[in-house]
């Protein structure tokens, strides 16, 4: 690398990036200072930058995403990194291979940064403790989604120019969310107050112990709130099973202009994307002023962008080693 | 408890009152105490509402539908000229019955039953709100269902209609209904009706679906998988009959496991209808645990027993099955300890082409809105169960269950009321019941006391002497 250069100071203590969970406040700080200095960067025509020349990325989503994935990638080649794509439906694991097989192979190839998702908790650890390089938990089930949480926290902090004391209602598919369950742990952490909103059906048991207000009525919920965190409810949840149907979903939990009414007058609306239209949210809603639909989806290139130039400066040879 | 006003407990007349000397209309214009709505006075009346413990001589002023005032002080001298009078010739005054199980004909069943015959039986029976089942054709699983039921009986009922709605699409067990836009439509409480809502992760997420929405879960707790086609109660009577038979651990269990499912969701849940004697320590079990748990039992289970089926009378064939004496006698024990909440009539229109069938092939259920009042004073009489016991189980308890504001006689309640006569004395002619289906298991029965008139929010829409 750049061996000559001041050597950047190193922002994680850890390897790999699998969870907000073990975080601490000063570690997030950080990468939302860095992935605001990022922001900037892609603002510019020239974008390329050589953090991470040399260096090979590889994407390997076990659970196709073309949003997470694509904005990985152009995290990672904006810093200079060789980006490799590999998804389900080329790669040898529809073939029976195992996560520690495919682990394995991929080691041999040496990656230096492997970018995972997989469609059960704790897949991404797993193969963490079977690499050499570096691991970023893209999403794995219903258990984290780290990146997600801090794209939402450098959309609101630049919004609100804090985190601290804010209340926000994150509502919808808590269930089966890693969005949530990361974005709880991330609020908290940087010492916002979280409310849950759902049908009970789609609320984890004992949610109050992840500290949090819970709420199974979206005008309680929503109450002076400052920030309404909007979530999928996928299509196969909606059918009878946890909920009885997409129209009553919308009528209770989706999020319209009446519900968000009894928010704060300045509350800002979130959504990880892709938004279900008319199910959780309302398109006034979603395409209005105060929605920040958008400007998540541009955080979230920049966000990544700090994870990974974060995680190559603690890799043997990179600026913390 | 409070006596409010008046003379508290002396309960005057002895209930027993001169019979049928008592001309219905009094003074004013007529007996129909309606009047287009004005105000009516009903005086010289046993005033009796175990919800308030009042029992007492006195009247009752109704205005615009709702109880304006009651008391020892309202008598026929204290009553403005002009006001029309009800002269209730010493009888008991009661709040009008609330019937928590009501299977409708209509939609789909008119030639068994219309909500308008309903309503007509029901009038006849005391009772002044009916709250029906889903098990109609189409299933009411649907807002705009709820909406039509709410419709019609507006149109064409005598009587408050309540409709509940299915707890699962087409009461298949499988998808939930929509409770949110059904109880926005009027539904009461949501239910499978007939059908035991078996699968228990469906069960589970219902209950916790419906807590979010305080709304009431009614229960039909038998074991279909365990009860099989059985066709009445397990025992030496189905065995000497040759009939299959549905053992009273179907409803136990099934019981049983609806309350671990009822603390896991803290859902308000109601069993329709226990019949059996383990039922109730169930239900006391729960109780004791602070559970939001409270339950039925069909004035049949409470005045019949399995011996009653006799040589095959299909009239007796219900679900669930009539039980063994020691079973009917731990039923009424459980009214009268307050085990059981809520007494219900379990209305049920068959039509001869459903029930003329050998005992096997006929259909469950039995007429029972008219024979309410009736069949409930028989057990009073018999000294069974107190007349306070059985009244609250028919009028407070349910209407607190249900959240209705009817169901006492208080100061700005619906003026929806019951005038019994204690000791009047009819035999069950089925071609003289207004109901349009004549199941009745009580054919021939003379009974002793009925509702001789009943009033919905201050009309009278039934008298028995006229």
């Amino acid at each position: 690398m750049t061996s000559d250069a001041a050597r950047p100071t190193p922002i994680l203590h850890g390897q790999h990036l699998l969870g907000i969970e073990g975080l601490s406040k000063q570690e997030i700080t950080d990468l939302l200072d860095l992935a605001d200095s990022y922001v900037e960067l892609n603002r510019q025509i020239e974008k390329k930058q050589s953090t991470l020349r040399g260096r090979t990325q590889i994407n390997l989503f076990f659970e196709v995403s073309t949003r997470t994935q694509s904005s990985f990638e152009l995290a990672g080649k904006r810093l200079g990194a060789d980006v490799v794509n590999m998804s389900v439906g080329s790669s040898s694991i529809k073939k029976g291979e195992t996560v520690i097989d495919t682990a394995m192979t991929l080691t041999a190839m040496h990656p230096d940064i492997l970018v995972v998702r997989h469609h059960a908790a704790g897949a991404v650890e797993l193969l963490a403790q079977k690499v050499a390089c570096a691991v970023v938990n893209a999403g794995d089930g219903s258990h984290e989604h780290p990146t997600q949480a801090l794209l939402d926290a450098l959309t609101i902090r630049r919004r609100k120019k804090r985190i601290a004391g804010l209340t926000v209602a994150i509502c919808g598919d808590i269930l089966h969310s890693r969005v949530a369950r990361s974005n709880i742990i991330l609020l908290n952490i940087m010492g916002a107050r979280v409310r849950i909103v759902a049908p009970s059906t789609l609320l984890p048991p004992d949610a109050e112990q992840l500290g949090v207000e819970v709420h199974t009525s979206m005008t309680e919920g929503l109450r002076d709130c400052d920030i309404v965190m909007m979530l999928r409810l996928q299509l196969e949840r909606m059918q009878g099973s946890f909920v009885p149907s997409t129209r009553e979903y919308f009528r209770f939990f989706g999020l319209d202009e009446d519900k968000l009414a009894v928010a704060h007058p300045d509350a800002l609306v979130m959504h990880p994307g892709p938004m279900n239209r008319g199910i959780e949210i309302d398109s006034l809603v979603a395409d209005g002023l105060r929605s920040l639909v958008r400007e998540q989806v541009e955080m979230g290139v920049a966000v990544r962008m700090a994870v990974l130039d974060a995680l190559a400066r603690n890799l043997p040879g990179g600026g913390n080693a | 408890m409070t006596a409010t006003p008046g003379n508290g407990g002396g309960n005057a007349s002895g209930g027993a009152g001169n019979g049928g000397g008592n001309a219905s209309g009094g003074t004013g214009n007529g007996g129909n105490g309606g009047n287009g709505g004005g105000p009516v006075a009903f005086v010289h009346a046993r005033l009796f509402d175990p919800a308030t413990g009042l029992d007492g001589d006195g009247g009752l002023v109704v205005r615009d539908g709702l109880i304006a005032d009651l008391g020892a002080h309202i008598t026929l001298d204290s009553v403005p000229p002009g006001m029309a009078v009800v002269d209730c010739g010493g009888h008991i005054l009661a709040p009008g019955l609330i019937d928590m199980r009501v299977f409708s004909g209509e939609p789909g069943h008119e030639h068994r039953e219309t909500l308008a015959t309903a309503s007509h039986a029901a009038a006849a029976g005391g009772v002044t709100t009916i709250v029906t089942m889903p098990d109609t054709i189409p299933v009411i699983d649907d807002a705009a269902l709820v909406d039509y039921m709410l419709r019609r009986a507006r149109d064409t009922a005598l009587v408050n209609v309540a409709p509940m709605a299915a707890l699962t699409k087409g009461l298949q067990g499988e998808v939930m209904t929509e409770f949110g836009l059904l109880k926005e439509a009027g539904a009461v409480g949501v239910t499978d009706g007939e059908r035991m809502v078996a699968n228990p992760l469906l069960l589970r997420r219902a209950l916790a679906y419906a807590r979010d929405f305080d709304l009431l879960v009614v229960q039909h707790t038998e074991d279909p998988v365990l009860a099989a086609s059985g066709v009445m109660n397990e025992g030496e009577v189905s065995t000497r009959l040759g009939l299959p038979g549905i053992p009273a651990a179907a409803e136990t269990m099934a019981l049983e496991r609806d309350m671990h499912l009822v603390e896991l969701t803290g859902a308000r849940y109601h069993a329709a209808q226990v019949t059996c004697r383990a039922s109730l320590d169930v239900i006391r079990a729960a109780k004791d645990k602070g559970l939001p748990v409270t339950c039925g039992v069909s004035i049949n289970h409470l005045t019949l027993n399995e011996t009653d089926i006799g040589a095959y009378r299909t009239f007796f064939k219900l679900s669930p099955p009539l039980r063994p004496e020691t079973d009917r006698r731990a039923m009424v024990e459980g009214v009268a300890d307050g085990t059981i909440d809520v007494v219900v009539s379990s209305h049920d229109p068959q039509d001869p082409d459903t029930k003329r069938r050998p005992f096997a092939e006929a259909e469950f259920g039995a007429i029972g809105l008219e024979t309410l009042t009736s069949a409930a004073l028989s057990l009073v009489h018999a000294g069974e169960v107190s007349l306070a016991r059985m009244i609250h189980a028919m009028t407070a308890a349910p209407a607190q269950i249900l959240g209705f504001p009817a169901g006492r006689l208080a100061t700005g309640a619906p003026a929806d009321l019951v005038l019994i006569d204690p000791t009047f004395t009819w035999t069950v002619d089925p071609e003289h019941l207004k109901s349009k289906a004549k199941n009745t298991p009580f054919e021939g029965r003379e009974f002793v006391g009925d509702a001789i008139r009943t009033v919905v929010a201050g009309q009278t829409v039934y008298n028995r002497l006229e």
